[in-house]
C-alpha cells in the first residue's frame, strides 16, 4: 500500500519554504512582541526570541544588520520589520530581521511612514507645488513657541542678517496633544494678517531640538494640510540636521534648525551691501563710458568744426590782406618810384624852358614900363625907357635910336 | 510709514536703473544710445538710490510683533518683547 507520491523531507521543507517567499506579507512583515532568549554569536550573529502572550516567533539579526541596529535586551518591547521565512536545516521558521526599534519610537515611525506615503501619493509633498521664497523678504511670520530657544535664535538670526524685516509672531504651543491644532491656528492667524492687513512674504514654523516624541506634532496630518493650504509660503526649521518631519515634506522650503529656517528665509546684509557697492561701481563705469564716448565724440566734432571755423577763415583773410597791403605797398612804391621819375624829368623839362637859364647864357629879357616884354622893334620907339633883365638882376635902359 | 519706499523698492530700483544705464551703453552699440544728460540723470539717480540703500542696512533695526486674537476674533499686532536674551 505504497503511496505513488512520496516526498523526501527536503522536498516538502522546500515546498513549505516556497510558500512563505511567495507570500507578500510574509516578505515584509511588521511585528511586535518581547525580546527573550537573546545571544549573539562568535559569528556576529543574534538570535532570539519575540514572543507575546499567545505566541513565540525565532528570529536572526545577520552580523551585517547587527552592525547597524541598535540589538535589544532580554525584556524589551521592540517593533521589528523583515522577511519570514524557513530554515531548513533547523525545520523551523523565523524572522530575519532587518529593522529593529524600540515599541515606542516603532509605532510612531510606522505612522510616520505611513502617513508620509499618502500624502505623497495625494501629491502634497510635489516639488510643483512649492512656492519661491522671495529674495529680500519684506514680512515674516513666525510660528514657534513665544518663549523657546527656536524663537530665540531666529531672532538673532534676523536681526544679525537682515534687521530690515518685520516679524510678525503667531506664538504657538510646539509641543503635546495640544500642539497640532495650536500651530494650524497660527499659520491660520498669519495668513489672515497676510489678507487683512499686511502681506507677509513667509511664514518660519520653527521648533528646537528634541526627542522624536517632542517633534511628533510636526508629523501631525493636520499641520502638514495647513502648510499646504496657507497662502504664504512656509519654511520648516524643526529639530536638529538630522530631524526630518512630515512637515518638512509639506513645506515650500525646509531647514534643518531653527536658524537655518531664518538664513533661508533672507538675504546677509552684508552681501547685500556688497551687491549695492558693485550695483554703484557698475553705473559708475558706465557713466565714464558714456562721458569718454561723448568726449570723442565732441573732440571728432571740435576737429571738424575748426576746419570750418571762423577764426580759420579770419586768418585766411588777414593773410590775405597782408599779401594784399604787401602788393600794395610794393605798387605804390613803384608809382612812388615811377612818379619821382617823371617829376625829374619834367623838371627837366621844365628846366630847360625856363627863361632865367637862357640869361644865366647872356641873354637878357627887355619889358616896357607895363611889364610887356620886348620881342619886336616895333614895339619901342627913341626915347622910351626899358627894363633889362639879365641873369643877376635888371636895370634901366633908354632906346636911343630906332632905325624902322 | 507705507508711503516710505522699503528697501526691495530702493534695491529694485537701483537694479533697474543701473540695467538702464548699461543698455543705453554707447561702447556696446546695442540699441538706443542714452542721450548724455539721461545718463547723468540716471547716474544721480542710482548713487543716490545706492545710499539710500546703504543706509537702510546700515539703520536698520528688527521690529517684532506678537498676534493676538482679539475676543472678538479680530486680529492685532503687539510690539513683542523676547523675555530674556542670551
Amino acid at each position: 500500500m505504497t503511496p505513488s507520491n512520496v516526498y523526501t523531507v527536503s522536498q516538502v521543507t522546500a515546498y513549505i519554504k516556497s510558500l512563505f517567499v511567495s507570500d507578500l506579507l510574509m516578505g515584509d512583515a511588521w511585528l511586535s512582541g518581547e525580546v527573550s532568549g537573546f545571544t549573539q554569536a562568535s559569528s556576529g550573529h543574534c538570535y532570539f526570541t519575540l514572543k507575546d502572550g499567545g505566541a513565540v516567533l525565532k528570529a536572526v539579526i545577520w552580523r551585517t544588520q547587527a552592525a547597524r541596529l541598535s540589538l535589544p535586551r532580554n525584556g524589551d518591547q521592540v517593533i521589528a520589520h523583515g522577511a519570514i521565512s524557513v530554515y531548513e536545516a533547523g525545520g523551523q521558521y523565523q524572522l530575519y530581521v532587518d529593522h529593529l526599534e524600540p515599541a515606542g519610537v516603532g509605532r510612531l515611525w510606522l505612522e510616520f511612514e505611513r502617513l508620509k506615503a499618502r500624502l505623497a501619493a495625494e501629491g502634497l509633498f510635489d516639488e510643483a507645488r512649492k512656492r519661491p521664497i522671495p529674495a529680500r523678504p519684506r514680512r515674516l511670520g513666525v510660528v514657534t513657541s513665544a518663549t523657546g530657544a527656536a524663537l530665540r535664535d531666529i531672532l538673532r538670526t534676523l536681526a544679525a542678517r537682515y534687521p530690515l524685516v518685520d516679524v510678525i509672531l503667531a506664538a504657538a504651543s510646539v509641543q503635546g496633544a495640544d500642539a497640532p491644532p495650536g500651530i494650524v491656528a497660527a499659520l491660520d492667524a498669519l495668513n489672515r494678517w497676510a489678507v487683512e492687513q499686511e502681506p507677509l512674504d513667509a511664514i518660519l514654523l520653527a521648533r528646537g531640538g528634541g526627542s522624536v516624541e517632542d517633534l511628533w506634532a510636526f508629523n501631525d496630518e493636520r499641520v502638514s494640510r495647513a502648510i499646504v493650504a496657507s497662502a504664504v509660503p512656509v519654511i520648516t526649521g524643526v529639530g536638529h540636521e538630522t530631524d526630518f518631519t512630515i512637515a518638512d515634506f509639506a513645506a515650500d522650503l525646509r531647514a534643518p534648525t531653527p536658524t537655518g529656517a531664518a538664513n533661508l528665509a533672507t538675504p546677509d546684509r552684508r552681501e547685500l551691501a556688497a551687491s549695492v557697492r558693485g550695483l554703484a561701481v557698475s553705473a559708475q563705469s558706465q557713466i565714464q563710458t558714456h562721458l569718454t564716448a561723448v568726449r570723442s565724440r565732441t573732440d571728432a566734432l571740435t576737429q571738424r568744426l575748426g576746419r570750418r571755423s571762423p577764426a580759420l577763415h579770419i586768418a585766411r583773410d588777414r593773410q590775405r590782406v597782408d599779401d594784399l597791403s604787401r602788393r600794395a605797398d610794393l605798387a605804390m612804391a613803384a608809382r612812388l618810384r615811377s612818379t619821382r621819375e617823371h617829376l625829374r624829368s619834367l623838371s627837366l623839362h621844365l628846366s630847360a624852358l625856363d627863361p632865367t637859364a637862357v640869361l644865366s647864357r647872356g641873354y637878357a629879357i627887355i619889358t616896357q614900363s607895363d611889364g610887356a616884354v620886348v620881342g619886336s622893334t616895333a614895339q619901342v620907339a627913341a626915347g622910351d625907357a626899358l627894363t633889362v633883365r639879365v641873369a643877376d638882376g635888371e636895370f634901366g635902359v633908354v632906346v636911343t635910336t630906332n632905325d624902322e | 510709514m507705507s508711503t516710505e519706499k522699503t528697501f526691495e523698492d530702493l534695491y529694485r530700483e537701483l537694479e533697474e536703473t543701473v540695467r538702464s544705464l548699461e543698455s543705453g551703453d554707447p561702447s556696446t552699440g546695442s540699441g538706443r544710445v542714452l542721450p548724455l544728460a539721461e545718463a547723468l540723470a540716471l547716474f544721480e539717480r542710482g548713487t543716490t538710490l545706492a545710499e539710500q540703500c546703504n543706509s537702510l542696512l546700515d539703520g536698520a533695526e528688527l521690529r517684532v510683533r506678537e498676534l493676538t486674537i482679539r475676543p472678538d476674533g479680530g486680529l492685532a499686532a503687539e510690539p513683542f518683547e523676547a523675555g530674556q536674551n542670551g
